[in-house]
């Protein structure tokens, strides 16, 4: 009696461990295979004031049964960002699911790289590591279901929120390309400058040296006597 | 035992339904990465069957600006090959769930690392809020007109990145001319002088040579 009642029960247990284990294995999205202390590097080029959220999830490879384990305690990715002056932003330790946040403070290429800390280097000799990685900027970065049960908007509102932000982005990325453009034309100039400079500084070098040459060579072949 | 059994009956009605909402989930992945010479790199995402997926990428700086690059179902299927491209828009319908890859190689190239940027998105866009999927009414005015200007934005936005990722690639070559021209001509102005010297100097050498022979004819 006891037998045919936890029958079903333990059917529906093992079902339910099926599903969890599908949910938990479930691809947070892109992901990318890693050596063992490799470094892989993405780069954003972002305007100032700007929220760059990053999420990511990593899988150890096992080796004797040749499939990725769902999580590994113990492994750690070390998480570094530097600004366009070369300047380390955020440079921390995270665990084997992390989540990092920075915000720009200069516009133009921050740099962010990850590179595993393996604390088990012998179970991971030869392995690969796999790493799931999402990285939102801007306004992608805002999360809106959060932002409604925060602030208690209603959807229209929610909606209206979300073009704001957009807006927003827009007008810092026309701001960061005006500075962007600035450069550009300033470095164009320069070009055209030495360009100019350069050629005329040539030209005079050679004349220069042509007279030079003459000169020298009149005054030795008037010692030599064949002139 | 007469109440375990709903309960874990609900219990595996909400697992099945956070699976089909992970399964729904639409996706997208922007991102910019270096690629070092004679590598490749590649990039896997899980895709559902019949979702459309698109891939633009586009090579930032680095040598030619062009990479080569193949997309490959989850049987192994190459659905998309260029070789030596600058950038590129490809999409694709799904026919079978699996991992896609995607992969960009710098195999052809001896000494130059190229920066790719790459958008893989995935399926459409959610909805603002999770429970709007299954709505029953049709949108008021000023619901659909906000949903227009958002797409409207998300086209701007767009075309922004394009444009950045532009003009990015065109102050990289110009501070390569603008560095390429400095030295070319520091390099010029040596060898400039090294080779009047060296003119002078030979003219020089045969004259001191030859003195003595043509005195001897003359005489």
């Amino acid at each position: 009696m006891a037998g045919v009642g936890l029958g079903p029960l333990r059917a529906m247990g093992r079902q339910a461990l099926v599903l969890l284990a599908l949910c938990a294995t479930g691809a947070r999205g892109l992901y990318f295979h890693i050596g063992e202390t490799e470094k892989r590097c993405f780069i954003e080029e972002i305007p100032d004031e700007t929220m760059v959220i990053g999420n990511y999830r990593t899988q150890m490879w096992d080796k004797q049964k040749e499939v990725f384990l769902p999580s590994t305690p113990g492994l750690g990715m070390h998480v570094e960002v530097k600004d366009p002056d070369g300047k380390v932003v955020l440079s921390r330790q995270y665990g084997s699911e992390g989540r990092f946040t920075f915000t720009s403070h200069t516009p133009g290429d921050h740099q962010i790289c990850l590179h595993s800390n393996s604390t088990r280097m012998a179970l991971f000799a030869g392995g690969k590591l796999r790493v799931h990685l999402d990285i939102q900027v801007g306004e992608h970065a805002n999360n809106y279901p959060e932002i409604a049960a925060k602030d208690k908007l209603t959807e229209l509102q929610l909606r209206a929120r979300q073009l704001l932000d957009q807006v927003e982005q827009i007008q810092k990325e026309q701001d960061y390309q005006r500075y962007r453009e600035e450069r550009f034309r300033l470095t164009s100039e320069s070009t055209n400058q030495r360009v100019l400079w350069w050629s005329i500084a040539q030209t005079v070098i050679l004349i220069l040296t042509g007279i030079w040459q003459m000169r020298h060579l009149k005054s030795f072949f008037e010692a030599k006597k064949l002139v | 035992m007469g109440s375990a059994a709903p309960r874990s009956a609900s219990v595996l009605l909400l697992l099945l339904f956070l699976l089909l909402l992970r399964a729904e989930q639409p996706r997208g992945a922007e991102l910019t990465f270096e690629l070092p010479d004679n590598a490749k790199q590649c990039f896997h995402e899980e895709v559902e069957q019949g979702v459309k997926f698109s891939l633009d990428y586009q090579v930032i700086t680095g040598g030619h600006y062009d990479v080569d690059c193949y997309v490959e179902d989850p049987q192994g299927n190459t659905i998309y090959r260029e070789t030596k491209k600058q950038y590129d828009s490809f999409t694709y319908r799904a026919e079978v769930k699996g991992v896609y890859q995607f992969c960009f190689s710098n195999e052809f190239s001896t000494f130059s690392h190229k920066t790719v940027y790459f958008d893989f998105q995935v399926g459409d866009e959610p909805p603002i809020l999770p429970d709007m999927g299954n709505r029953v009414t049709a949108l008021t005015q000023m619901e659909s007109a906000c949903v227009t200007i958002h797409e409207a934005l998300k086209t701007v936005i767009d075309s922004q990145t394009h444009y950045r990722l532009r003009e990015a690639q065109d102050r990289a070559r110009a501070e390569d001319l603008n560095s390429r021209v400095s030295y070319w001509s520091i390099g010029e102005t040596i060898a400039l002088f090294v080779v009047s010297f060296s003119q002078v100097l030979l003219l020089k050498s045969f004259f001191t040579e030859k003195r003595p022979i043509s005195r001897a004819v003359h005489s």
